[in-house]
């Protein structure tokens, strides 16, 4: 009896009523629904609508009709199932570079404010190198170091993207270890870990949840842009892949390829969107204080 | 009189402080992108002894003996011994020769016609995008919870979601193409104008801004305008605006010199981070619309494995984000005398 009670407790205390907060204002309810959609096309869109390789030149640039809801491209292949097919690539990227980027701006982060002294020089250090080098260009010379495929090309999204966050998360450690109850917890000799993992890191764990939110748009930035730029090799049928394509195939003199270009950028924008309406909505869950 | 002189010690000795890590970074960054760039697979002067070889027919000793005479790098030699001799030419101010872009010319040449374009772009969208969401961030706080906060904080929320060179490729996609404007969007002028002071020059060069400056605007103005607006909106609940109020103090004198001059303060430090920013963002903005800047070149000499150029972008953007923090850090001395000391 006792543990289902509790089950409902931690049910109600972390799936309720987030959700409820969340609803509670229509930009991060539109933005929560979105993310839902978006996660739903990358895991089942492939099944459902299969997508279509084989070129039709007779069907090049149709406007959408009700066989081909977003029109046809330069080979008369249908966009929508190209669109539906190149979700999960690029939210999978967005994805673990996100993940990676909070991860390494969280360890790194924490340990430079925690620790201080020497560590904290050093990381420091390398962060304000990385800050001063704009990400973008350096990303786009370590693309062609690197074979790329999804998980080279997130690590090296990841591995440049976490300076600034992890700046972000040593003020706040340095903040934090001033408190009243850290330095409790310190006088009862809880030990380095205990005082990081316990006392600490959940009192940072909302500010690290809608980051790590922001490094997927900020993923998907970098990942779309060097597809753009052909930086990348067109291994896959993904967005990024689509603009390329539609720009280097006349979206800039053809009037009626406006459909082809147009389905891409709609769909990143909307992903966008939908994240940062979420994360901003999260920050209401998180803060009270916000919630007025 | 003393604490005076003091004061300007202190003050002077920050700004040597600056100078001093400025150089750090630099040094640092540099040797970065050395080895980085050096690791990217083929070899540039490989390629050019190819062609020297396949256009001219000339033996492998002829064309390596040309390439060595014409770059003064010679990629077969040890890292290492690589590394300090492009240190040591660095400091005495030689960046070399480019190798693959236009062989042969100092790249000091080749940048500085790509550079003047950039930073007349970028920092007239910056200011102008600055000064907008400011403008706008200001009012939609005055008027909090009004149609003209709504209606601006969402274009805001929108235009600052989507990447910019999306931005920048929708400008050419519905402007562009569907009203025959393509050939103001393509360059940084019309091909076949000689450049100039002259009129014609001028007016075709903004002509030719507009689309990229459009751009960088649309999708910078809005973080401007929602930090411009959550700052003044914390600054109107401070006691001294209370005061001021209070005393009857005119309207508009509250709204520049109280509310105004102390919300603008934190915008001071984002704007030296984004200067960094754009820079990168112009390497696609700059693609997007062919416009010949460092960031087009970049593009260029990246496909190109332009070693010598790469480092040169990489060291004049690094320079100049550099060089913006420690002007920004000097005016943000200027405007808030309470930090000037503290640095």
């Amino acid at each position: 009896m006792a543990p289902a009670r509790s089950l409902k407790r931690v049910f109600r205390t972390f799936v309720i009523e987030p959700l409820k907060i969340i609803a509670s204002s229509k930009a991060g309810l539109a933005g929560f629904i979105g993310l839902l959609l978006y996660i739903s096309m990358a895991a089942f869109g492939p099944y459902i609508v299969p997508l279509d390789t084989r070129p039709k030149p007779e069907k090049r640039y149709l406007p959408p009709s009700w066989e081909h809801p977003l029109g046809t491209d330069f080979e008369g292949k249908d966009i929508f199932s190209q669109i539906i097919n190149g979700a999960r690539d690029v939210l999978f990227v967005a994805f673990m570079a996100g993940t990676l980027t909070v991860l390494i701006a969280t360890l790194l982060g924490s340990i430079a404010g925690f620790k201080g002294g020497l560590w904290d020089s050093i990381i420091m250090a390398v962060d304000e190198v990385l800050l001063t080098i704009p990400q973008f260009p350096l990303l786009s010379v370590l693309a062609a170091l690197v074979r790329l495929n999804n998980f080279t090309l997130a690590a090296i999204i990841g591995v440049l993207s976490w300076p600034a966050l992890a700046r972000a998360i040593r003020s706040q450690v340095l903040s934090l270890k001033e408190r009243d109850f850290i330095e409790a917890a310190r006088a009862l000799d809880l030990g380095t870990r205990h005082i990081v993992l316990v006392e600490i890191m959940p009192n940072l764990m909302p500010y690290i949840v809608v980051s790590w939110i922001l490094s997927m748009t900020g993923a998907i930035y970098s990942q779309v842009g060097l597809v753009f730029l052909g930086f990348v090799p067109f291994t896959s049928h993904n967005w990024g892949v689509m603009i390329n394509m539609a720009w280097t195939w006349g979206a800039i003199y053809y009037k009626t390829s406006v459909w082809y270009i147009l389905s891409p950028i709609l769909a990143i924008t909307g992903f966008q969107l939908s994240a940062i309406l979420f994360a901003r909505s999260l920050e209401n869950v998180f803060n009270p204080r916000l919630r007025g | 009189m003393g604490i005076q002189r003091y004061l300007v010690k202190v003050y002077k000795n920050f700004l040597v402080r600056k100078l001093l890590r400025g150089i750090g970074i630099i040094f640092a960054t540099s040797t970065l992108t050395f080895f980085i760039i050096r690791l990217m697979p083929s070899n540039p002067i490989e390629i050019f002894i190819n062609q020297m070889m396949s256009a001219y027919g000339m033996s492998y000793q002829d064309a390596k003996a040309l390439a060595l005479a014409l770059f003064t790098i010679d990629l077969d030699k040890p890292l290492h011994e690589q590394y300090i001799e492009y240190l040591v030419n660095l400091l005495q101010g030689n960046i070399g020769r480019s190798i693959a872009i236009s062989p042969g010319t100092p790249v000091m040449e080749v940048v500085s016609t790509f550079l003047p374009w950039t930073l007349f772009s970028v920092s007239v969208s910056l200011l102008a995008s600055f000064a907008l969401g400011v403008t706008l961030g200001m009012i939609a706080a005055y008027r909090r919870g009004g149609i003209f906060d709504k209606v601006v904080s969402a274009v805001a929320a929108v235009t600052s979601a989507i990447p910019g060179y999306l931005i920048g490729i929708l400008i050419i996609v519905f402007i562009g193409v569907q009203f025959g404007l393509i050939n103001y969007m393509r360059g940084a002028y019309s091909a076949g104008l000689k450049p100039g002071f002259t009129p014609e020059f001028i007016a075709d060069v903004f002509l030719h801004l507009a689309a990229p400056f459009a751009t960088y605007v649309l999708s910078t103005f809005g973080g401007w305008m929602l930090s411009m607006k959550a700052s003044t909106l914390s600054v109107l609940g401070e006691d001294y605006v209370t005061v001021a109020r209070a005393k009857g103090l005119p309207e508009g004198r509250i709204r520049t010199q109280y509310v105004g001059r102390n919300a603008i303060l934190p915008l001071f430090t984002s704007l030296t981070i984004s200067l960094g920013f754009i820079f990168g963002g112009s390497v696609l903005i700059e693609n997007v619309f062919v416009y010949r800047g460092v960031g087009r070149l970049l593009w260029s000499s990246i496909n190109a494995r332009d070693y010598t150029v790469m480092q040169a972008v990489f060291l004049i953007i690094t320079i100049s984000v550099i060089v913006s923090n420690i002007i920004a850090d000097l005016l943000y001395g200027l405007i808030d005398p309470r930090i000037r000391v503290g640095g």
